[in-house]
């Protein structure tokens, strides 16, 4: 075999997160009470339009954790060695940006390095001067004169092609979704969401050709210190990411559900106990607790090389305990909601009917109570997404993050922090670190605001009226 | 009250050594003193005796929870755990991996976390509540929408942007400020106006959107529709009325960080070199200076719990109804 396929522990829980997202949807359509809310979703613009962006990061995140390590050259009759260097299906389709370094910094778009370089002309004497890229800008004759004209032209031609290809889209999506779903018709309640997500279509199948046409012979975002392309660079942080924002869920879902429904339900000295536990827990400033536990982590990584067959199952594994100590930090605050939600329910009538008949403690917490918190579940689910991006950024800044070879938002600023103070200024490392990070967690948060108009019941007064 | 008080204190007590155990577990189990030895020294050139001689400069060289070479009660006193933890809660901290006294250095570095940290928090909340009550006055109007906007957009943005740009436009651009830097007195102010500007600005977008929905809430209730039948101004109705009744709310999620103040900001004191108790904690975690982490974490909880006491003791000056016992 050319390659094999390599399964990281974060791999694993993203298409475990991505099967219980399937299987949740399937289930879902089952029960039309359970659709209700998804489909007051569907009809809010902005929560069709946030949650279309967001799938595009998935998509990418997703095409990011199908790991394999390529088989290295051999000779005939020799056992296949792989190289052990770990890439994605991502990299493989962005193979372009991947190797095409320079030797250093280049800004957006250019054709010349960003630093003067010495270098000896025909005739043996030495020039200073910027040096030609090897690759972005490298079909141009004279670029003084052609750049402009030709970055312009290209970008103009993938715009067209791209919008041309999302309109294509829309039209299929429409016919193939004609078949299963009623068409709103102006006036409709969903009517709005549906030129709202044709509209995003459009735009971003055209933000997209052109990225894509310029970036075969440019780097659109430049290149950073040792010349790799920050375009790249910035769709590999996605992931780390979309890891940080799932899987840190998944890790405390359970502790949160399981814990905070039995103090609710059980009281006296379970609750006693669980109270306990998570105050301590959540008097420990987060901060310092995540720095305590990754230092912790990393004088046992240190002293155990041994454990790892390749340095990206070290950053991988680090990362996921990185989640790990996350979601030990971050579950107290839902799991005192879900508490306090519970100790509401468990005088409601329908609970005391189940007590009545004898339904066992466990059954009622998991049949009766389980289902009726979901919603709050959900909407914290969704609301934390964005505040943990954020939390990648600030600790990996502080040094108890990623690992460094890891690609992400924070490991990135960090590099580019001190960018800034260079002569000229060299900024688009940072900007494209911000960017792509204030477009998923302005979209995460629009959408976790969506679903919480959606789901909370407080909230759904009109409904009724309407 | 007093009664209330000291219940409240002792029931701290266990939390403390909850927290205690926890860090204790953390630093010294998962990691031997032979472990943190080696890091300390450098891997290299590390000997067994060089193990001994550090782990008996730091006291580290007894056994960790349970003493059983000792007499009596010294079974559970002569060991690490007793001895870095009980000092702790007669806030002793020991020394630092550099020599020097942690409580001391402490009791100097509140002061420029403090300095920064007050100002920010007190205009932030003032900035926001105003900004908030603004918005529920213009409720379900275009406006209202545009101000909810500009609020996710304010907190979709990294912390990071806000001080990187900051420093970017006032410092570099416009020279308004120092980019970095800190002295006491009034020439600090050239200093601490850029880093409390920023906090201001950071914490803007969240706080309003959740002060926004707090009031909204209060608005439908009966003493809302009285004041405006006395003909009294809907300004007036939302400064006086709603936001007295929307203090409890607001209270608990505030009185709790005023303690906690002190420990400064991490982020901003490293990035503008303001020699507070934030930049003390990155340093000490960047040096794995397992000794000062160990005390921050310990007065973070103790500051965490003073502020859940302080909440409880604010709701009786905000509430009338509200009783301690």
């Amino acid at each position: 075999m050319s390659f094999m396929p390599v399964i990281l522990w974060t791999d694993a829980m993203i298409f475990l997160l991505f099967a219980v997202g399937i299987a949740g949807i399937w289930w879902i359509r089952q029960r039309p009470h359970l659709l209700l809310p998804w489909q007051r979703l569907a009809r809010s613009p902005v929560g069709m339009v946030s949650l279309l962006v967001l799938s595009l990061f998935v998509l990418v995140g997703l095409l990011d954790s199908l790991h394999y390590r390529a088989a290295l050259p051999q000779k005939n009759n020799e056992q296949t060695v792989y190289s052990p260097e770990v890439l994605s299906a991502f990299d493989a389709l962005a193979s372009g940006l991947r190797s095409r370094t320079e030797k250093t910094y280049s800004a957006p778009l250019a054709a010349y390095l960003y630093a003067k370089e010495s270098t000896e002309t025909g005739d043996g004497k030495v020039m200073r001067d910027y040096p030609r890229l090897k690759y972005g800008g490298a079909h141009l004759a004279d670029p003084q004169h052609e750049l402009v004209a030709d970055v312009l032209q290209r970008g103009l031609l993938g715009a067209v092609a791209g919008l041309l290809l999302g309109g294509l889209l829309v039209f299929a999506a429409g016919r193939v979704l004609s078949i299963f779903i009623v068409r709103p018709m102006p006036g409709e309640p969903a009517y709005r969401a549906h030129r709202a997500l044709q509209f995003t279509i459009l735009v971003m199948a055209t933000v997209i050709g052109a990225t894509a046409s310029l970036a075969v012979s440019y780097h659109v975002l430049g290149t950073d210190k040792v010349g790799q392309d920050v375009l790249y660079l910035a769709l590999k942080s996605i992931r780390t990411g979309l890891v940080i924002g799932t899987v840190t869920t998944l890790v405390m879902l359970p502790f949160a559900l399981l814990l905070g429904i039995a103090a609710g339900y059980l009281r006296g000295w379970v609750d006693d106990v669980i109270q306990y536990v998570y105050t301590v827990l959540s008097s420990i400033p987060s901060v310092l607790l995540i720095a305590a536990a990754v230092l912790m982590m990393q004088v046992a990584i240190e002293t155990h090389p041994e454990w790892f067959e390749t340095s990206a199952a070290r950053a991988d594994l680090r990362l996921l305990f990185l989640c790990l100590i996350l979601g030990v930090t971050s579950w107290t605050g839902l799991c005192r909601l879900l508490r306090g939600e519970t100790l509401k329910l468990r005088e409601l009538e329908y609970i005391q009917a189940a007590q009545a008949f004898g339904v066992s403690s466990l059954r009622i917490m998991t049949r009766h109570i389980l289902p009726n918190v979901m919603h709050i579940v959900l909407i914290s689910v969704v609301m934390d997404f964005s505040s943990l991006v954020l939390a990648e950024a600030v600790l990996s800044y502080v040094g108890v993050g990623v690992d460094p070879s890891t690609m992400s938002f924070g490991t990135l600023i960090n590099a580019a922090r001190m960018e800034m103070g260079r002569e000229p200024m060299v900024w688009w490392t940072l900007a494209a670190a911000f960017g792509f990070m204030l477009v998923l967690v302005l979209a995460a948060n629009l959408f976790a605001d969506a679903v919480r108009d959606a789901f909370d019941p407080r909230l759904n007064r009109t409904e009724a009226a309407a | 009250m007093i009664a209330y008080l000291i219940r409240r204190i002792l029931y701290a007590l266990p939390i403390l050594i909850g927290v205690n155990l926890l860090t204790f577990t953390l630093f010294f189990v998962v990691n031997t003193p032979d472990d943190m030895a080696r890091i300390q020294l450098g891997i290299k050139r590390v000997t067994p005796e060089a193990i001994e001689r550090w782990k008996q400069q730091h006291g580290y060289d007894k056994p960790l929870l349970f003493n059983a070479g000792a007499e009596g009660a010294k079974k559970l006193s002569d060991t690490i755990f007793f001895e870095k933890s009980a000092s702790m809660f007669v806030l002793d901290f020991g020394y630092s991996d550099d020599g020097r006294s942690i409580s001391r250095e402490i009791s100097t570095r509140m002061w420029p976390s403090l300095v920064i940290a007050l100002p920010a928090f007190f205009i932030g909340l003032m900035v926001s509540i105003t900004f908030a009550l603004l918005i529920t006055l213009f409720r379900a109007t275009a406006l209202d929408a545009t101000a909810v906007a500009i609020c996710v957009v304010l907190m979709s943005i990294s912390m990071l942007f806000y001080i990187i740009a900051g420093q970017f436009v006032a410092s570099k651009l416009w020279h308004w400020v120092p980019i970095s830097g800190y002295a006491g007195g009034l020439d600090g102010i050239k200093f601490v106006l850029l880093p409390v500007l920023i906090g201001v600005v950071g914490g803007i977008g969240a706080s309003s959107r959740w002060y926004r929905t707090i009031f909204l809430e209060e608005i439908g209730r009966d003493y809302v529709r009285t004041a405006r039948a006395k003909g009294l101004s809907e300004l007036r109705v939302l400064f006086r009325h709603v936001l007295k009744n929307a203090m409890i709310p607001i209270l608990t999620g505030v009185v709790v960080v005023i303690p906690l103040l002190f420990m400064g900001s991490l982020l901003t004191e490293s990035f503008f070199g303001i020699p507070g108790l934030g930049s003390y904690t990155i340093d000490a975690i960047q040096a794995q200076d397992f000794g000062v982490v160990r005390a921050m974490v310990f007065l973070g909880s103790v500051l965490y719990i003073v502020g859940l006491i302080l909440t409880d003791i604010s709701y009786t000056v905000v509430d009338p109804r509200v009783r301690l016992q």
